[in-house]
C-alpha cells in the first residue's frame, strides 16, 4: 500500500492521539510530557515531508473518505502549496515551541495537562489547514477556540487568565458560528463543501446574490479569529497564557487561521469593492491602532500583542489590495512574521522567567546580564522594524510598494501610503522601544530576582528562528523562495505573478518610505515622555475589554431575568410550567389542523372482562390521586395497576411484555417497600388550594389530551416497518419468537445501548448508596414499633427449597427466548426477584456469605460479553452484532438451534441480573446497618 | 376496546403528572412510575391492537401483531425501572444529606399542613424568651 494515499488524515490525528499518550507520561516523569510531545509533532511532520516533494512539483495531493455524502460531508484533506506552508510552520514551530516550554514551565505547573493541550492544539491548528472539505474545516476551527481556550486558562488559579480565556472563547466561539453560517451559505451556491469545487466558482459565487451575506459572515470568523478591529481587543488580555502559548497561538499559528481563511478564500471572495472595503478597511485600522497602542504598553507581552495586532491588520490590508503582488507580499510577511515575532515572544518568556518582571518601566539595562539574549532580541527586533538584510525588511519593502500600487488605483486612495508610513513610523518607534528600554537606558529597578541568562537549551529554540530571520533577509533566492513560490500559486490556485525578492530594488518610493519610516521612528521615540503623558491623559480610558464587559453583563442579566421569570427555585413551579408548555404547544398544533380527529379504522368490540378490568384501572388511577398522602396504601395500589398492565399486555399478544412487565413489578415494589422504610410514611398536606387546583387541571388536561391524541392513532390505518422483521426473523436471525429476535438480532445495538444505561443507572445506585447514614424510625405511622424478630422460620426453609426451582424457570424462560417468549430481560429479571427472595428470608449476611457474587462484576462481565459479540463479528468482516446461527443435533436431546445471539442474550441477562439485585441489596445493606448499627462499626 | 384503551392510558397520565407536581419525593417517583405506565402502554398501542396474534413465527397461523413497538416497549419497561431505583435512591440521598423529603429540600413548605407525628423528631428548637 502506498503511504502518500492515506498520511494526511495522519498528520492531523496524531497529535490528537498523542496528547493522551502526553498527559499519561507525566504521570511517571514530568519532563516525559515534553520529550514525547516533541516526538509526536516530529513524527507528524516526518509523515508530512514525504507528500511535500509532491507539492513542490506543482502537484495538489487531495485524500477523501465518505462520511455522511448525503450531505456533502467528507472526510477528506488537502495539501497544496498554502497549505504546506502553514502545516511547516505549525509543525515547526510546533517543536520549537515545545522545546522551549520544556524550560520554561516551572515545577509546580502539570507537564502533562500543558503539553495535551498543546498537542490537541497543534493537530486542529492542521485540520484547518489540511482540511478540504468546508464544514470539517469548520470543526477544526471551532477546536481551536476549545483548546486555546483551555490553555490561555492554564493557570486556572489566576483570575486574569480566566476572563481573558472567557473572553477569547466568546469572541472566537462566536465567530466560528458566523464562519459556519458562511460556509454552509457558500457550499449551497457552489452545490459543494469541497474546497475543489469551491475554489473553482468563483465568478459563480461573486455574481451570486448571497455574496454579501457569505462575505460578510465569513469575514466575521476571519476578524475574530485574527484579531482584526473591532474584535481585536480579545488578544492583549489572551497574554495571561503562559509564554510558550502566547507565542504558538497567539502570534505564530490561531491568529493567523483568519488570514489563512482569507488566503483561502482568496481566489473565489477578493475583487469586488465590498472585499477591498471591507478587509481593507479592518486591515488598515488595525495595522495603526495596534501600532499605535503598541509603543505605549509597559508591559513586555501587551507590548507585543498589540504589535502582533498590527501586523495582522498588515496582512489583511495586503489581502484586501486585492492584487497578486499583494497576495505574494501578505503570503511572504506571514512567514516572516511568524518567525521574528515568535522569537521575539520567547525572549520576552526568558526575561520574564530570569528577571520576574515584565514590566519596562522597571526593566532596563539587561544587556550587561544576559548579553546572549540581548543580542537575539535586538535582530529579532530589527526585523519586526524592517530594517535592512533582515527579513522582515523585504517583506515590508513589498508592502509599501503594494500601498503605493494600490493609491493610484482610484483618486480617494492617495492617503494610503501616508497611512502605511504612519503605520511604519510607529512600528519602529515600538521596536526600538523594546530594545533600548529593556537592554540598555540605566539599571534594574526593584526587580525580584537577579537578571542571569536563561539555560543554554532555552535559548536554542530563538537561536534558530533568528538564525532564519537572517538567512531569509539576507540570501532570500535560497531560503524562502521555492516555498513562497508553491504558496503563492496554491493560494492564487494560478500561476504566480513575477515579483523579485532581492534586497536592492534602486531608489524606489518603497525605499523612501522605508527611510522614513525608520527616522520617524527613531524621532518618535526619542519624543516618548512627552507622548506618555499626552496618552496617559487622552487614551488610557479607552478599553474595548469595558465594552465588552458591558454587553456581556447586560446579556447575562437579560438571561437571569427570564430564567427568574420561570425558574423560581421551586421544582413543583418548574414541572408545571414543563406540563403546561407540553400541552399548549401540542393543542396549538391540533388547532391549526384542519383534518379530522379520528380515522375511519374499526374498533374492535368490547368483551365483559376487559370492560371491567379497565374500569377498575381507571377507578384506582383515579382514587390513587385521594389516598396519595397515605405512602403504603399508594405503593399497594400501584402494584395492583402494574398487574392489571400485565394483564393488559397479554390480552393484546404480546407474552413478552407481559412477563417483563409483571417481574418487573415484584422487583419494583419491593425496591419502594424498602426505600419507605426510610421515608416519612405520610406525606403532608398540602394547604394551598389555588395550587392544587392548579395541578389538578393540568393534571385533568394532560388526560384528557393523550386520551384524544391515542384515540387519533389508534382509529387510523397505519404502515408498518415490521414486516421485514416477521419475514426474516426465522431465516435471517434463526428464531421465531420476533421480539426477542429483534432485541439481540436486528435492533441488537439499540439492546446494548439500553443495557449499559441500566447498567449505569444501578452503579449510580451503588455510588449514591456508600457511606449514606439515615436515622430509620423507631416506630410506624400508627406509633407500633419495628418488629425485631429476625427472618421468620417456615418462609426461610421455603424459599430454599424454591431457589433451585426458580433459577431453573429462569434459565427455561432464558433459553427458549428466541424461540417462544422468554429471554435474556425477563429470565434476568426472574432471576433477580430468585435472588432478592433469598435476601428478604435469609438477610443480607447471610446470603452474601452464602452466595459470594460480586454484582458489580455480573454488570461488567455481561457488558463485555454483549460487545465480546458484536466484536466478534466484526472481526470475522460483518457489520457490528451480526449473529449467526446453526443447527446442532444431539442425542438425547434432538434436533435444535445455536445462534450466535444467546451469547449477546447473556449479556442482557447478567446486566439485568447485577442491575436490579445490587439496587436492592445495598438498599437492604443501609436498612440493615440502621438497625444494627454496632454491628456495622464492627466491621 | 380502543375506546377503553386510550381511556385508561388518558387516567393513568392524568394521575401520574398530579402525583408528579406534588411537594414531596416519594409521591413524585410514584407519579413517574405511573407516567412510565402510561407511556410504554402508548407506545405499545402504537403498534395497534390486535387479539390472539402474538409475534412469533407459527406456520399455522397467518396473521402477527406488531412486534417493533413490543420490543421498544419491552426494554423501555426494565429502563423505566433502572429510573425508578435512581431516583428513589437519589430521593433518599436528598433525605440523608438535608433532612428532610421535599423537592426544594424545605423541611415544611409554607403552604403545607404540619404533621410532626409522623416526621421523625427534630431538633429541639431554642425557645427566645426562655431565660434561666
Amino acid at each position: 500500500m502506498n503511504l502518500l494515499a492515506f498520511n494526511l488524515p495522519f498528520v492531523v490525528l496524531l497529535p490528537f492521539i498523542g496528547a493522551i499518550f502526553a498527559a499519561w507520561s507525566a504521570r511517571f516523569n514530568r519532563l516525559a510530557a515534553a520529550w514525547v510531545s516533541g516526538f509526536i509533532a516530529l513524527s507528524a511532520l516526518v509523515t508530512l515531508i514525504p507528500s511535500a516533494y509532491q507539492v513542490f512539483s506543482g502537484q495538489t495531493i487531495l485524500q477523501s473518505w465518505d462520511w455522511i455524502p448525503a450531505i456533502g460531508l467528507y472526510f477528506s484533506f488537502r495539501l497544496d502549496g498554502l497549505a504546506l506552508l502553514f502545516a511547516l510552520l505549525i509543525l515547526v514551530i510546533g517543536i520549537l515551541v515545545i522545546f522551549y516550554a520544556r524550560y520554561y514551565l516551572a515545577a509546580k505547573d502539570s507537564m502533562g495537562r500543558f503539553f495535551a493541550y498543546l498537542l490537541m492544539f497543534m493537530g486542529s491548528m492542521l485540520g484547518i489547514v489540511l482540511s478540504e472539505n468546508l464544514i470539517q474545516l469548520v470543526v477544526f476551527w471551532e477546536l481551536t477556540s476549545i483548546t486555546s481556550f483551555l490553555l490561555i486558562s492554564y493557570w486556572q488559579h489566576r483570575k486574569e487568565a480566566r476572563q481573558g480565556a472567557r473572553m477569547a472563547l466568546a469572541i472566537t466561539g462566536a465567530g466560528g458560528l458566523a464562519l459556519l453560517a458562511g460556509v454552509l451559505l457558500l457550499g449551497n451556491v457552489v452545490g459543494s463543501y469541497q474546497l475543489t469545487d469551491v475554489l473553482a466558482s468563483g465568478n459563480l459565487v461573486r455574481n451570486s446574490p448571497l455574496y454579501l451575506p457569505i462575505l460578510g459572515l465569513i469575514l466575521l470568523g476571519v476578524f475574530t479569529k485574527s484579531a482584526q478591529f473591532p474584535f481585536h481587543f480579545w488578544l492583549p488580555h489572551a497574554m495571561a497564557a503562559p509564554t510558550p502559548v502566547s507565542a504558538y497561538l497567539h502570534s505564530a499559528t490561531m491568529v493567523k487561521a483568519g488570514i489563512f481563511l482569507l488566503a483561502r478564500f482568496f481566489p473565489i471572495l477578493s475583487g469586488t469593492p465590498e472585499w477591498s472595503w471591507l478587509v481593507g478597511g479592518a486591515g488598515m485600522i488595525t495595522l495603526i491602532i495596534g501600532a499605535y497602542t503598541a509603543f505605549f504598553k509597559h508591559d513586555l507581552k501587551g507590548l507585543l500583542a498589540y504589535s502582533t495586532i498590527s501586523h495582522l491588520g498588515l496582512i489583511t490590508l495586503l489581502f484586501g489590495f486585492g492584487t497578486q503582488m499583494a497576495a505574494v507580499a501578505a503570503i511572504f510577511h506571514i512567514i516572516n512574521h511568524a518567525t521574528f515575532k515568535a522569537s521575539l515572544f520567547m525572549v520576552a518568556g526568558i526575561i520574564d522567567h530570569e528577571t520576574g518582571s515584565r514590566d519596562m518601566r522597571k526593566l532596563n539595562g539587561l544587556i550587561k546580564y544576559m548579553p546572549h539574549t540581548a543580542f537575539l532580541a535586538i535582530i529579532a527586533s530589527a526585523a519586526m522594524a524592517g530594517v535592512p538584510l533582515l527579513n522582515g525588511f523585504l517583506s515590508k519593502e513589498m508592502f509599501f510598494e503594494q500601498a503605493v500600487t494600490a493609491s493610484q488605483a482610484s483618486h480617494s486612495a492617495w492617503m494610503i501610503p501616508i497611512l502605511v508610513t504612519i503605520g511604519g513610523v510607529l512600528s519602529v518607534a515600538y521596536s526600538i522601544r523594546f530594545i533600548h528600554d529593556v537592554f540598555f537606558n540605566g539599571e534594574p529597578i526593584n526587580l525580584p530576582k537577579i537578571p542571569h541568562e536563561p539555560p543554554r537549551f532555552m535559548k536554542i529554540p530563538v537561536d534558530l528562528l533568528v538564525i532564519i530571520c537572517l538567512a531569509v533577509g539576507i540570501f532570500p533566492n535560497l531560503t524562502v523562495a521555492p516555498l513562497l513560490e508553491i504558496a503563492v500559486a496554491g493560494t492564487l490556485q494560478s500561476a504566480p505573478p513575477h515579483y523579485s525578492l532581492a534586497i536592492w530594488h534602486g531608489l524606489t518610493p518603497a525605499l523612501i518610505m522605508s527611510l522614513i519610516a525608520l527616522t520617524g521612528g527613531i524621532l518618535f521615540y526619542f519624543l516618548r515622555h512627552r507622548l506618555f503623558k499626552f496618552y496617559d491623559q487622552h487614551f488610557r480610558q479607552i478599553d474595548a475589554r469595558h465594552f465588552f464587559n458591558i454587553v456581556m453583563n447586560n446579556l447575562f442579566s437579560i438571561a437571569n431575568a427570564v430564567t427568574h421569570r420561570f425558574d423560581k427555585g421551586s421544582l413543583q413551579n418548574a414541572s408545571a410550567w414543563i406540563v403546561f408548555s407540553a400541552l399548549f404547544f401540542t393543542a396549538y398544533g391540533f388547532a391549526i389542523q384542519d383534518t379530522p380527529l379520528f380515522g375511519e379504522r374499526p374498533m374492535l368490540p368490547v368483551d365483559a372482562i376487559s370492560l371491567m378490568l379497565a374500569i377498575g384501572l381507571m377507578l384506582t388511577s383515579i382514587v390513587l390521586v385521594f389516598i396519595h398522602r397515605q405512602r403504603l396504601l399508594t405503593l399497594i395500589v400501584i402494584g395492583m395497576i402494574g398487574l392489571v398492565l400485565s394483564l393488559t399486555f397479554v390480552k393484546f399478544s404480546a407474552p413478552d411484555l407481559a412477563l417483563t412487565q409483571l417481574s418487573i413489578e415484584v422487583v419494583t415494589i419491593i425496591l419502594l417497600l424498602l426505600a419507605l422504610y426510610f421515608l416519612p410514611q405520610a406525606t403532608p398536606k398540602e394547604i394551598g388550594k389555588m395550587r392544587l387546583w392548579r395541578d389538578g387541571i393540568l393534571a385533568v388536561l394532560s388526560g384528557v389530551g393523550i386520551t384524544l391524541y391515542t384515540l387519533a392513532v389508534l382509529t387510523r390505518d397505519y404502515q408498518t416497518i415490521a414486516d421485514y422483521f416477521l419475514a426474516n426473523s426465522v431465516t435471517g436471525g434463526g428464531g421465531s419468537n420476533v421480539v426477542n429476535v429483534i432485541l439481540v438480532d436486528f435492533r441488537g445495538f439499540d439492546t446494548l445501548g439500553e443495557i449499559t444505561v441500566l447498567a449505569l443507572a444501578g452503579l449510580g445506585v451503588f455510588a449514591m448508596l456508600q457511606n449514606m447514614k439515615l436515622p430509620a424510625p423507631k416506630n410506624d405511622i400508627e406509633g407500633r414499633l419495628w418488629s425485631n424478630d429476625s427472618h421468620p422460620l417456615i418462609m426461610q426453609t421455603f424459599t430454599r427449597l424454591l431457589l433451585p426451582l426458580m433459577i431453573m424457570v429462569a434459565i427455561f424462560i432464558f433459553l427458549r427466548g428466541h424461540n417462544l417468549p422468554g429471554g435474556g430481560f425477563i429470565a434476568g429479571l426472574i432471576a433477580s426477584v430468585a435472588l432478592i427472595v433469598q435476601y428478604l428470608s435469609n438477610g443480607i449476611h447471610l446470603t452474601s456469605e452464602h452466595f459470594k457474587v460480586n454484582m458489580n462484576w455480573a454488570i461488567g462481565l455481561g457488558l463485555l460479553i454483549a460487545v465480546t459479540t458484536g466484536l466478534v463479528a466484526m472481526g470475522i468482516g460483518f457489520p457490528f452484532l451480526t449473529s449467526a446461527f446453526t443447527h446442532l443435533n444431539w442425542p438425547i436431546v434432538g434436533e435444535f438451534e445455536v445462534a450466535s445471539a444467546i451469547a449477546f442474550d447473556l449479556g442482557v441477562f447478567l446486566v439485568v441480573v447485577g442491575a436490579t439485585v445490587m439496587s436492592l441489596v445495598q438498599l437492604g445493606r443501609l436498612s440493615f446497618a440502621s438497625h444494627h448499627p454496632k454491628a456495622k462499626e464492627q466491621k | 376496546m380502543e375506546l377503553l384503551v386510550a381511556l385508561s392510558i388518558g387516567a393513568l397520565t392524568a394521575s401520574g403528572v398530579f402525583l408528579t407536581l406534588r411537594a414531596r419525593t416519594f409521591p413524585v417517583v410514584l407519579g413517574l412510575t405511573l407516567l412510565a405506565y402510561a407511556v410504554n402502554l402508548f407506545l405499545f398501542a402504537m403498534g395497534r391492537l390486535t387479539i390472539g396474534l402474538p409475534p412469533i413465527i407459527d406456520p399455522a397461523q397467518g396473521q402477527y401483531a406488531d412486534p417493533l413497538p413490543q420490543a421498544l416497549v419491552l426494554t423501555a419497561i426494565v429502563i423505566a425501572f433502572g429510573m425508578t431505583a435512581f431516583l428513589i435512591v437519589l430521593a433518599l440521598k436528598a433525605r440523608a444529606e438535608l433532612g428532610n423529603d421535599h423537592v426544594d429540600g424545605l423541611n415544611l413548605a409554607k403552604d403545607e399542613a404540619s404533621l410532626d407525628h409522623t416526621l421523625p423528631p427534630r431538633k429541639p428548637q431554642k425557645q427566645a424568651g426562655k431565660t434561666i
